[in-house]
């Protein structure tokens, strides 16, 4: 394993360049978080002619409906949800320039095409995790859709949160690259 | 006849309540042993970090009482009455529902139910719960909470095998739903397997079977060596912890059965991520 590479958000197309499949980075900034229900708003809105509540332009969205903030914490549990719920959504807000995403689990070939076209990339952080990666998040406020509770757009700010790259730019993937390593052929 | 032992309501809520947040919030010795154990023997560098993630992932939850994922899961409840048990002050199915309800609140714990499929709007409370019913023999009252997260229960699946198709059928239909699962159900896994009765019976055991103590032998000889089996050939998918590649995809294979029709041989797999998370108590 190397050692995880720090950046800092906005990601540019610089930065998602120089990301390959099984590279392990530590992200600083701001994150919008984003599920289903505000997917499906935001689309909407999209084919509407709208304009998104955020602009996604150079962000990174973490696919994540955290836990209610006890008294005295800035968030409850928050690890990444299963993206492949959001792939019908995807490609529409990478054309507004969304730069990444984070989640875990598999993305449909069209959202790893559009990755490609639009130059951005697939991070995964450790799934049920959440009680951890909760430390890494310093700030969180609601910026959209306050409505949907634990779906609502939230901005957090984090500090070397921990992810790995899963598809990049040029086609890796870590998921298939890493199992077909320990397959074993029986 | 006798006096019958009664249970007032009341107690099933506030015992409800504790077990959803407890639940939510501390992972039972045996899965963190199991944990343990894959950790030692995973020979994928990624994923023995991984592994070692999760382990302080559950202290950290255990110690500051948060969750230890943020899908706080659908609250499925197993219930055991005993029948000559007398519950007073309220419906024993009402009582249960407030216990999650404020559990939920309580625990600062996500309510991630949609009151109708299509609708989708959120009720709120977490409520209701799934709750599936026993009636046994005594004057006791079993509880045991189950949240269960979307994550694993999504890549589950059931199959309406023919006889014919056999143990083999039944073994690579297994294999396959964990392979086509891939990442998406958090690996490392607990794997429930319900083998036999009807279509709803089998996707009972094979959740039932979910909460068998990791490392305890099926006491079923049979079923043992099929559970060894499926373990070995799930763990040779190479799919590792969190999908990222690895030797250590099931952490164990959980497999019930039940006399089922001439014609039939239902299957069902519950996939559990590897955060099971369960807590019981007794009335």
């Amino acid at each position: 394993m190397s050692d995880p590479r720090r950046i800092v958000l906005p990601l540019t197309d610089e930065m998602v360049a120089e990301l390959r499949a099984g590279d392990r980075v530590l992200i600083n900034g701001r994150l919008l978080t984003a599920r289903d229900a505000a997917h499906k708003k935001m689309v909407a809105l999209l084919q509407q002619g709208g304009r998104l509540p955020v602009d996604l332009k150079n962000q990174v969205i973490y696919y994540v409906g955290p836990t209610p903030a006890p008294p005295g914490r800035v968030i409850g549990a928050c690890g990444p949800t299963t993206s492949g719920r959001m792939d019908a959504y995807t490609p529409a807000l990478l054309a507004t320039g969304l730069k990444g995403m984070i989640g875990k689990g598999f993305r449909a070939p069209e959202v790893i095409e559009a990755l490609r076209r639009h130059r951005a990339v697939y991070f995964a952080a450790v799934g049920g995790a959440g009680a951890l990666l909760s430390r890494c998040v310093k700030a969180a406020q609601v910026v959209a859709y306050p409505e949907l509770g634990p779906e609502a757009v939230h901005e957090l700010i984090v500090t070397d949160f921990p992810v790995v790259v899963i598809n990049d730019i040029y086609g890796g993937d870590l998921y298939r690259e890493g199992r077909r390593q320990y397959a074993v052929h029986q | 006849m006798g006096f019958l032992r009664t249970l007032d309501c009341q107690t099933v809520v506030e015992v409800t309540s504790r077990l959803c947040r407890e639940a939510n919030f501390v992972l039972e010795p045996d899965v963190l042993s199991a944990i343990g154990q894959a950790k030692e023997r995973e020979v994928s560098p990624t994923g023995r970090d991984i592994l070692a993630q999760l382990e302080d992932n559950a202290s950290l939850a255990a110690r500051d009482r948060i969750p230890i994922c943020q899908d706080t899961g659908l609250t499925v409840v197993f219930v055991e009455v005993g029948q000559d048990l007398r519950l007073t002050g309220g419906s024993l199915e009402e009582a249960i529902t407030a216990g999650v309800r404020d559990g939920y609140q309580k625990g600062y714990l996500r309510k991630s139910v949609v009151g109708h499929p299509l609708v989708r709007e959120n009720t709120g409370d977490n409520t209701p719960p799934v709750i599936h019913w026993r009636l046994v023999s005594g004057d006791r009252l079993k509880i045991s909470v189950v949240p269960k997260g979307a994550g694993s229960e999504n890549m589950s699946a059931l199959k309406m095998l023919k006889p014919a198709e056999g143990l083999e059928g039944v073994k690579q239909f297994v294999v396959d739903t964990v392979s086509v699962a891939g990442p998406n159900p958090c690996p490392p896994l607990v794997v429930g397997v319900g083998i036999g009765g009807t279509m709803e019976k089998a996707a009972l055991l094979a959740k039932e079977a979910l909460l068998r103590p990791l490392g305890s032998a099926n006491p079923d000889p049979v079923l043992a060596e099929v559970e060894r089996e499926l373990v070995d050939r799930i763990n040779a998918l190479g799919i590792g912890p969190m999908g990222l590649g690895g030797r250590i995809t099931a952490l164990a294979v959980h497999v019930l059965a039940f006399p089922t029709h001439i014609a039939m041989l239902p299957v069902a797999v519950n996939l559990n991520c590897h955060a099971l998370r369960h807590k019981t108590a007794v009335l």
